[in-house]
C-alpha cells in the first residue's frame, strides 16, 4: 500500500471531532471527546471552518449557496425538468418502458429503492430536528425549496453516473463521479482536470463515509437507544461504546464476513420502517388537523420573518438548505454510485428517476417531520408575543427536557402517540445501519479508486469503517455533526465543478431521447 | 399435422415430471419445450453492491442453470429420441410458464406437484395451483 494510504487514516481521524469538546455521552474518568479533540481539533477546525465559511458580509455558508446556485442553474438549463418529467419518471419506475428481454437485471425501482434507503435515514428524523429547532419552522419551507430544486441536481449527476460507468468483463458495473469526473472530462479535453477532480471528489467521500455515512448514524442510533431504554437511567447512558461495539460488530459482518442475509433483511425493512414512519406522522397531523392551518402559517411566517428565532430569516434558511441538502445529498454525487448499475438504453432515463429520490426524501419525509414537531407543540413559544423562545445554552428554541436531534423528533411523536418513541428508535437503528452499509460501498468505492483495487486495501478500508462506527457512537453530536457535514458537503466541490462542464452532455442525452419518445420510438412494453 | 408440443415447467429438482413428459412425449410423437425459471422479482430490494454485481450474477446464473441443469437434461432426453429444447427465464414462474406455453401453442403443461429446493418449494408450490386454476391449456400435474 502506498505511504499516502497510511496517512490517511490518520487525517480522517484527526477529522473525526470538531466543536465543542462536550462530554455528554462519555464515561465519567474516560472523556473520550475531550481527549480526542484536544489531540485532533488542531487539524479538523481549519477544514470545517473552510468548507462553512460564511460568505462576506453575511452568515450564509459558500457551500450551501454553492449547492443551491448549482441546483437552481441545472433546473433553468434543463428547463425545468423536475417539474416536466416527473409523471415520466414515474411511468419508468413502474416499468412500462423495460423489455422484457431484461428480467433479472437491475430495474429502474431497484435503483432508486436501493439510492432511497441509503438517502433516507436519519438526515429525516435528527436532521430536520436539528433545523427546525435551530431555524424555527420556517427552515421547512427552505427545505422543501432545496428539495424541488436538488431534483434538477440529482437528474445531472446520476444520468452522467449511467452514462460513463465502468463495465468490466465480468459484468460487474461500477459508476458514479469518479468515473464521469475522469472520463467526461477528457472526453471535453480536460483529462488532467477530470483527473484532479475525480481524486478530490474521492478523498472528501471516503471521509463523508466515515463522517455522515457512519458516525452520525452510529451516534444518533445510539441517543435513540438511550431514550428508548430509559433515559438518563438507562444503562446505555454515557456508555456510547456499547452501542458503537454492537453495531460494528453487525456491519462487520455483512461488509467483511459477507453475511449478505443481514443486509438483505434491512433493505426490505426499511422500505417498510420508512411508511410506517410516514403514516404515523400523517396520523399525527391527521389528528391535529386543526392545527395543521396554523403549522403551515408558521412556515411561512418563519421562512420571511423569523419568528424571534436567532438568526431570524437567514438562519432558517441556512437551516432548512443545510439540512435538507445533508438529508437528500443532491449535487453531492453518492446517489450517482448506486443509481448507476441499471439497466437502460439510455442513460438519461435513470436521470428522470433519480428526480424521485429528493422528491420522496426531502419534500415527503423530511417535510413530514417538520410538520409533527412544529405541530406537536415540543418547541417552546411565548405566550404573549407568539415568538419562539431562545435556549442561549443549547443554542436552539427551548425544549422540554432540553431535547435536540432525534430526541426531539422522538418527543414530538410521543407527544400525540406514546408508544411511538420505541417504533421509531427500531426505525431510527435501522436506517442507521442501511445508510452505513450504503455508505461503506460508496466510501469503498472511493478508496479502491484513490488506492487501487487491492483485497488488502479493501479490507483495510472495512476495519477502519467499523472502527468509526464505534468512535461514532462514543462522541457527542456537535462534533460529530460538524464533521459529518463538512465531509459530506465538502463533496460537492469537486462534483459540480464537473456537472458544470458536463451537463451539455446531458441535455443532449436528454434532448435526444425526448425527441425519440415524442416521435413513439422508445417502446412501451406495458 | 404438426407436432404437438408439452411445455415442462422444470425447477431442477423434481425429475419425476420431466421424466413423465417424455413417456408421453414418445407416446404420442410430441415434443418437448422445457422451462427453467429463475424466481426474479423487478420490486425486490438490493444493497448497493448487489446492484453493480447483478448483470454479473445474471450471467453466471444463466451459465449455472444451462450448464448443470439444462444441457445433460436436453442430451438425455434427445438420446432417447425425443425432440426437445429448453429455455431459461428470470421473473415470476407461473407468468411465464403460462405465457411460454401460449407462445409455443403448447397443447398440454406439465408440472410437478412440489419442488425440492428450499426456496422452489415454497414458491413451486404455489406455481403448480396458480397453473391449475389460470391455465387455458390442459394442465398435468405430476406427483
Amino acid at each position: 500500500m502506498p505511504k499516502t494510504a497510511a496517512l490517511l487514516p490518520l487525517a480522517g481521524a484527526s477529522l473525526l471531532l470538531t466543536g465543542p469538546a462536550a462530554a455528554q455521552d462519555a464515561e465519567p474518568g474516560f472523556s473520550i471527546d475531550a481527549t480526542l479533540s484536544a489531540i485532533m481539533e488542531p487539524v479538523t477546525t481549519p477544514f470545517v471552518s473552510f468548507i462553512f465559511a460564511p460568505l462576506p458580509g453575511t452568515e450564509l455558508p459558500w457551500i450551501v449557496l454553492w449547492l443551491i446556485t448549482a441546483a437552481a442553474i441545472f433546473t433553468v438549463y434543463f428547463g425545468f425538468v423536475q417539474f416536466r418529467l416527473v409523471g415520466h419518471a414515474i411511468q419508468l419506475v413502474r416499468g412500462q418502458y423495460t423489455s422484457p428481454d431484461a428480467a433479472g437485471e437491475v430495474t429502474h425501482f431497484q435503483a432508486l429503492a436501493t439510492a432511497v434507503s441509503g438517502t433516507v435515514g436519519l438526515g429525516n428524523i435528527a436532521g430536520v430536528a436539528v433545523a427546525v429547532s435551530i431555524g424555527g419552522p420556517g427552515a421547512t419551507f427552505w427545505m422543501i425549496l432545496a428539495g424541488l430544486l436538488g431534483m434538477a441536481s440529482k437528474f445531472t449527476e446520476c444520468t452522467l453516473g449511467v452514462k460513463y460507468r465502468e463495465e468490466y468483463p465480468d459484468g460487474r458495473v461500477s459508476g458514479g463521479p469518479m468515473h464521469y469526473l475522469r472520463k467526461g472530462m477528457a472526453e471535453l479535453g480536460y483529462a488532467k482536470l477530470g483527473r484532479f477532480l475525480a481524486v478530490l471528489f474521492a478523498i472528501f467521500c471516503v471521509f463523508a463515509s466515515w463522517g455522515g455515512g457512519n458516525m452520525f448514524q452510529a451516534n444518533q442510533a445510539h441517543a435513540q437507544l438511550v431514550v428508548i431504554t430509559g433515559g438518563e437511567e438507562s444503562f446505555l447512558n454515557g456508555r456510547g461504546w456499547i452501542t458503537g461495539v454492537v453495531m460494528a460488530i453487525i456491519v462487520f459482518m455483512v461488509i467483511v464476513g459477507g453475511i449478505k442475509s443481514i443486509a438483505r433483511v434491512t433493505e426490505k425493512l426499511v422500505p417498510f420502517m420508512g411508511l410506517l414512519y410516514l403514516g404515523a406522522a400523517l396520523v399525527i397531523i391527521g389528528v391535529e388537523y386543526d392545527r395543521i392551518g396554523w403549522a403551515v402559517g408558521q412556515i411561512f411566517a418563519g421562512a420571511f420573518t423569523g419568528l424571534g428565532v436567532a438568526g431570524g430569516i437567514v438562519g432558517a434558511l441556512i437551516q432548512g438548505l443545510r439540512r435538507a441538502t445533508f438529508s437528500n445529498e443532491a449535487g453531492i454525487g453518492s446517489a450517482a454510485i448506486a443509481h448507476a448499475a441499471v439497466q437502460t438504453d439510455h442513460p438519461v432515463t435513470e436521470g428522470f428517476v433519480s428526480m424521485l429520490e429528493p422528491f420522496i426524501d426531502t419534500v415527503v419525509i423530511c417535510t413530514a417531520t417538520a410538520l409533527v414537531i412544529t405541530i406537536s407543540g415540543v418547541m417552546q413559544q411565548d405566550p404573549a408575543t407568539g415568538l419562539y423562545v431562545w435556549d442561549q445554552g443549547l443554542g436552539q428554541i427551548a425544549t422540554e427536557g432540553s431535547l435536540s436531534g432525534v430526541e426531539l423528533t422522538s418527543a414530538a411523536f410521543g407527544t400525540a402517540i406514546p408508544w411511538f418513541p420505541y417504533v421509531l428508535g427500531l426505525a431510527v437503528v435501522l436506517f442507521a445501519f442501511s445508510t452505513m452499509i450504503s455508505w461503506s460501498y460508496y466510501g469503498l468505492k472511493a478508496w479502491l479508486f484513490l488506492f487501487g483495487d487491492s483485497k488488502t486495501s479493501d479490507l483495510f478500508f472495512k476495519v477502519l469503517f467499523c472502527l468509526f462506527v464505534v468512535l461514532g457512537a462514543s462522541v457527542s453530536l456537535g462534533a460529530v455533526l460538524d464533521f459529518s457535514d463538512a465531509s459530506l458537503f465538502a463533496m460537492g466541490i469537486a462534483n459540480i465543478i464537473g456537472l458544470y462542464f458536463l451537463m451539455p452532455v446531458v441535455k443532449r442525452e436528454m434532448t435526444g431521447y425526448l425527441a425519440k419518445l415524442r416521435a413513439g420510438k422508445i417502446p412501451r412494453y406495458h | 399435422m404438426a407436432t404437438e408440443i408439452f411445455v415442462v415447467a422444470y425447477d431442477g429438482h423434481d425429475r419425476s415430471v420431466v421424466d413423465y413428459a417424455v413417456v408421453r412425449a414418445k407416446a404420442s410423437g410430441a415434443a418437448l419445450h422445457i422451462v427453467h425459471v429463475l424466481q426474479w422479482s423487478p420490486y425486490s430490494f438490493l444493497t448497493a453492491e448487489e446492484l453493480d454485481e447483478r448483470k454479473m450474477r445474471r450471467r453466471q446464473e444463466l451459465e449455472r442453470a444451462r450448464t448443470t441443469l439444462l444441457d445433460p437434461l436436453v442430451a438425455e432426453i434427445s438420446a432417447e429420441g425425443v425432440t426437445v429444447d429448453c429455455e431459461i427465464r428470470f421473473g415470476a414462474p407461473t407468468e411465464i410458464i403460462l405465457a411460454v406455453a401460449e407462445h409455443q401453442k403448447a397443447a398440454m403443461i406439465f408440472v410437478g406437484r412440489t419442488g425440492r429446493g428450499p426456496v422452489q418449494n415454497k414458491i413451486f408450490g404455489s406455481v403448480t395451483l396458480g397453473l391449475a386454476q389460470v391455465a387455458r391449456i390442459p394442465t398435468v400435474i405430476v406427483p
